[in-house]
């Protein structure tokens, strides 16, 4: 009951699936009562979904350790990795000088060596200033050394636009980092996705980058028990489709895909069925599912939050016009946010990124010029 | 390793309960001086840490800042911008091959000194002739080690096959001290199938696993942090071996320079980082690259303990980072190593140095302060050596070196299917795609595709 004290005061509430443990131990006809106990509603912060991934990986393998600035000490910028200095020690928590490029190297370095870093970014801004690292000694090395040498790293942070904190933090890196052979890019949207997207991230021999969102991790979502359990993972590089849906398909991550859903919802009650792909992973991107859909209901809206030019909608488009062109009942409509470094002042921020109401317009569109398939000559 | 990493951590927890870091030394070993601080811990409150501090010393006047007592005094005065005096050069034989009276150096038996002056000789031989073979259009690229032999050779010899080295690229001699033969570098420059990198790179960047030799990288300067992760890696191991890196002048521009050399001291992890100070970076003189005495005194600007020494001194290279190592090991701290030497080569087959430094300045370091044959006439003086030797070695590393690039030449191409693999641990579903679209590509239309590329 020790472990399952500290798993209380770290989390704040206890994981069902060790309840069911501890209890059967003590009262064996348990497992009669427990079915009813199977579905009670649980619910988990993004934040404490990756926190409880962290410790997880950690506990299953020591190779594995965490660098970054304010990680240890300050309990994590955001607090994804609070509690975990005190449970492992500073060997495995290591709060780094201010260098980017430093720790991304020495990360990279360790990675090289035999160990399993998770490499925190305050933000994916600062990302920038050890990109060389990121690209050049990690996503490449392992083609360039022929397999001899395997770079088991993970990047991660927030990502994307928070709330007033202009052009230099609110930049979105999807586009930059699925660009690149060698990289694997996934970007979680609920709790289930960020604890099965971040094991499998830690677990995986290539170099993921693992973009988070800041406002999303204080949002909470309904969590089963098999998300629970430690040996919880979940696929790279397949998609999840959100909400089924037969007349347009809606792809996002991260942040836009609660938006997208409730596009979805208010286009249901105007009688359009959207179905809503959130991609889960950039790269390797399920190409597969995306134009499964697309061919189910001949329209696709592409969401993201970042700048619109060479962004990832470009490249959906661009797969599906190459995979799904004969099945494709409207162009393909790309939202995106402005083409304009993020503005601080509120006003001019809510107008530089996607809200609802611009899914839903971009949806009618799509729906409403509809060419047919095959054009009278 | 427990017991090393204690007496640092016990420290880091106290002084962290103590509310500033580092302010005391107790369980520290107490390099660079001052007095130790006896530090009577009075009680810890809510609000933050009254510790009481006693001091035996004389009272000076002085205050408490974070991390520590500083003496203040009353004259204003700034530190120059260098000291009166460059910081001396370890040597321990003279231009002449003569060792030094007085001088402190490593021992070496008759057979590592003749192990060390053939593997100088090899790497000569194999850099004058793999740089011509590219003049002559038969590889792409080449650099060479002209003029640092002892610094490649020495350095190596000091190592064990345990310690990890990340080098720049003008260290192949490692590699050759280690066992790489001269058919596996031929191999590397012509990008056969041979090649253990699977003619995935340009010549000269070569690797190897077994050998602990990572795999040479084109950037400048981002092997130094890659070489402190490596070490903390070695330091949770409790490994009894450092990394090492190796890097020129220039790469101490370079901000991976500086942020590897702090953290690594602030980790107190066991790397050696090898500067081999060698004058230019491609055609930046050393007065053009940086404005302090070189690399040896930014070291100490880090907290790190450091050595400037003769690069061209074989012994002086092989005793120091015996030392050095030594300390990295034992004492888990990164030195650092300033070799002093000069790049006699252009940079490489892309460059004509000629063009920015005078041919008599090149020509007086490849005969009067070649570190060749300074040692060889240490070598011979000792009665190891003969000239007989000598023209016997040099002609039958220069066969072996000719065969071996026949060889290579002659040797496939990487096939097809390499093209695809090592992107990623597994291919991706798109990956295998491409490469099946490929191969039926290739099967329609057979007599487009070139016929020396094998499938």
């Amino acid at each position: 009951m020790l472990g399952l004290m500290r798993r209380v005061s770290m989390s704040g509430s206890i994981p069902t699936s060790m309840l069911r443990q501890s209890l059967q131990r003590i009262l064996p006809g348990l497992a009669i009562l427990e079915r009813g106990y199977s579905t009670l509603g649980k619910e988990m912060t993004v934040r404490e979904a990756l926190n409880s991934a962290l410790d997880e990986e950690m506990s299953a393998d020591p190779k594995v350790f965490l660098m970054g600035e304010e990680v240890g000490e300050y309990q994590g910028a955001y607090k994804i990795t609070k509690g975990l200095l005190e449970k492992y020690g500073p060997e495995r928590v290591l709060d780094t000088p201010i260098t980017e490029a430093g720790f991304t190297g020495i990360g990279v370095g360790a990675a090289y060596y035999g160990l399993r870093p998770v490499v925190e970014f305050m933000t994916f801004n600062f990302s920038m200033q050890a990109i060389d690292h990121i690209i050049n000694s990690a996503a490449k090395m392992n083609y360039m050394s022929a397999g001899n040498i395997s770079v088991p790293i993970v990047f991660r942070g927030p990502n994307g636009a928070a709330a007033g904190v202009s052009s230099q933090h609110s930049q979105c890196y999807g586009a930059w980092y699925a660009h690149v052979p060698g990289l694997k890019v996934l970007s979680p949207y609920s709790s289930e996705d960020a604890r099965g997207l971040l094991k499998a991230a830690i677990r995986d021999p290539d170099p993921v980058v693992f973009l988070e969102n800041e406002i999303l991790y204080g949002q909470s979502f309904p969590i089963s028990d098999e998300v629970l359990d430690s040996s919880f993972c979940l696929p790279i590089g397949k998609a999840k489709i959100e909400r089924e849906g037969k007349d347009v398909t809606i792809t996002a991550f991260s942040k836009m895909v609660g938006y997208a859903l409730q596009a979805a919802e208010v286009l249901s009650k105007e009688g359009i069925s959207a179905e809503v792909i959130n991609l889960r992973s950039l790269r390797p991107l399920d190409r597969a599912a995306i134009n499964a859909s697309v061919r189910k209901t001949t329209r696709l809206v592409t969401v993201e939050e970042g700048f619109p030019q060479h962004g990832i909608g470009a490249e959906i488009c661009a797969s599906v016009v190459e995979e799904s062109f004969e099945y494709l009942d409207a162009p393909v409509e790309r939202i995106a946010g402005a083409d304009v470094p993020m503005p601080y002042a509120a006003n001019l921020e809510r107008l530089a990124v996607p809200q609802v109401d611009n899914i839903v317009n971009a949806v009618k569109r799509a729906c409403f010029r509809s060419v047919p398939v095959a054009a009278a000559a | 390793m427990a017991g090393r990493l204690a007496g640092s951590r016990a420290a880091r927890e106290l002084a962290r309960r103590m509310g500033f870091m580092g302010s005391f030394r107790a369980g520290l070993s107490n390099v660079g001086g001052g007095p130790s601080l006896p530090v009577e811990i009075c009680r810890r409150d809510a609000g933050g840490v009254s510790p009481c501090i006693s001091s035996r010393v004389t009272a000076r006047p002085g205050g408490e800042f974070p991390r520590g007592k500083v003496a203040f005094v009353a004259e204003m005065e700034f530190l120059a911008e260098l000291l009166k005096e460059r910081i001396n050069c370890y040597r321990v034989l003279d231009d002449d091959g003569r060792t030094i009276s007085g001088s402190s150096f490593k021992e070496v038996s008759k057979e590592m000194a003749l192990e060390m002056y053939s593997g100088m000789v090899t790497l000569q031989t194999m850099d004058t002739i793999f740089y011509e073979a590219q003049r002559q259009g038969r590889i792409s690229f080449y650099l060479t080690t002209i003029g640092e032999e002892a610094i490649n050779i020495a350095s190596a010899a000091a190592l064990t096959m345990d310690d990890v080295v990340f080098p720049q690229y003008r260290e192949p001699g490692i590699l050759l001290w280690r066992g790489f033969t001269l058919q596996e570098f031929a191999n590397q420059c012509f990008g056969n199938k041979y090649d253990y990198g699977k003619g995935r790179q340009m010549p000269i960047h070569y690797g190897s696993n077994k050998l602990n030799y990572f795999t040479v990288s084109s950037p400048i300067a981002t092997q130094i942090p890659h070489a402190v992760g490596a070490a903390y890696s070695l330091k949770m191991e409790g490994k009894q071996a450092c990394a090492v890196t190796y890097f020129g002048d220039g790469g101490t521009s370079e901000g991976d320079f500086h942020a590897a050399l702090n953290f690594a001291a602030v980790m107190e992890v066991p790397v050696i980082f090898f500067c081999r100070n060698n004058g230019w970076a491609i055609s930046t003189p050393t007065s053009e690259q940086f404005r302090s005495d070189g690399a040896v005194v930014r070291g100490q600007a880090y907290g790190i303990r450091s050595i400037r020494i003769d690069g061209n001194d074989a012994l002086a290279v092989y005793s120091a980072v015996h030392a050095a190592r030594e300390m990295a090991i034992s004492e888990s701290r990164p030195i650092l190593i300033e070799a002093l030497t000069y790049r006699v080569g252009h940079h490489s087959t892309s460059d004509d140095s000629t063009k920015y430094r005078p041919v008599h300045e090149i020509e007086h370091w490849r005969t009067a302060r070649d570190p060749i044959s300074r040692y060889r006439k240490w070598v011979q003086r000792n009665g190891w050596w003969s000239d007989e030797n000598e023209t016997e070695l040099r002609k039958n590393v220069k066969k072996e070196l000719m065969n071996a690039i026949q060889i290579s030449e002659r040797a496939e191409k990487p096939p097809l299917s390499e093209l695809f693999t090592d992107v990623y641990d597994v291919p991706t579903s798109n990956l295998r795609e491409q490469e099946a679209l490929l191969r039926q590509t290739i099967q329609r239309h057979r007599e487009d595709y070139p016929p020396d590329v094998p499938l």
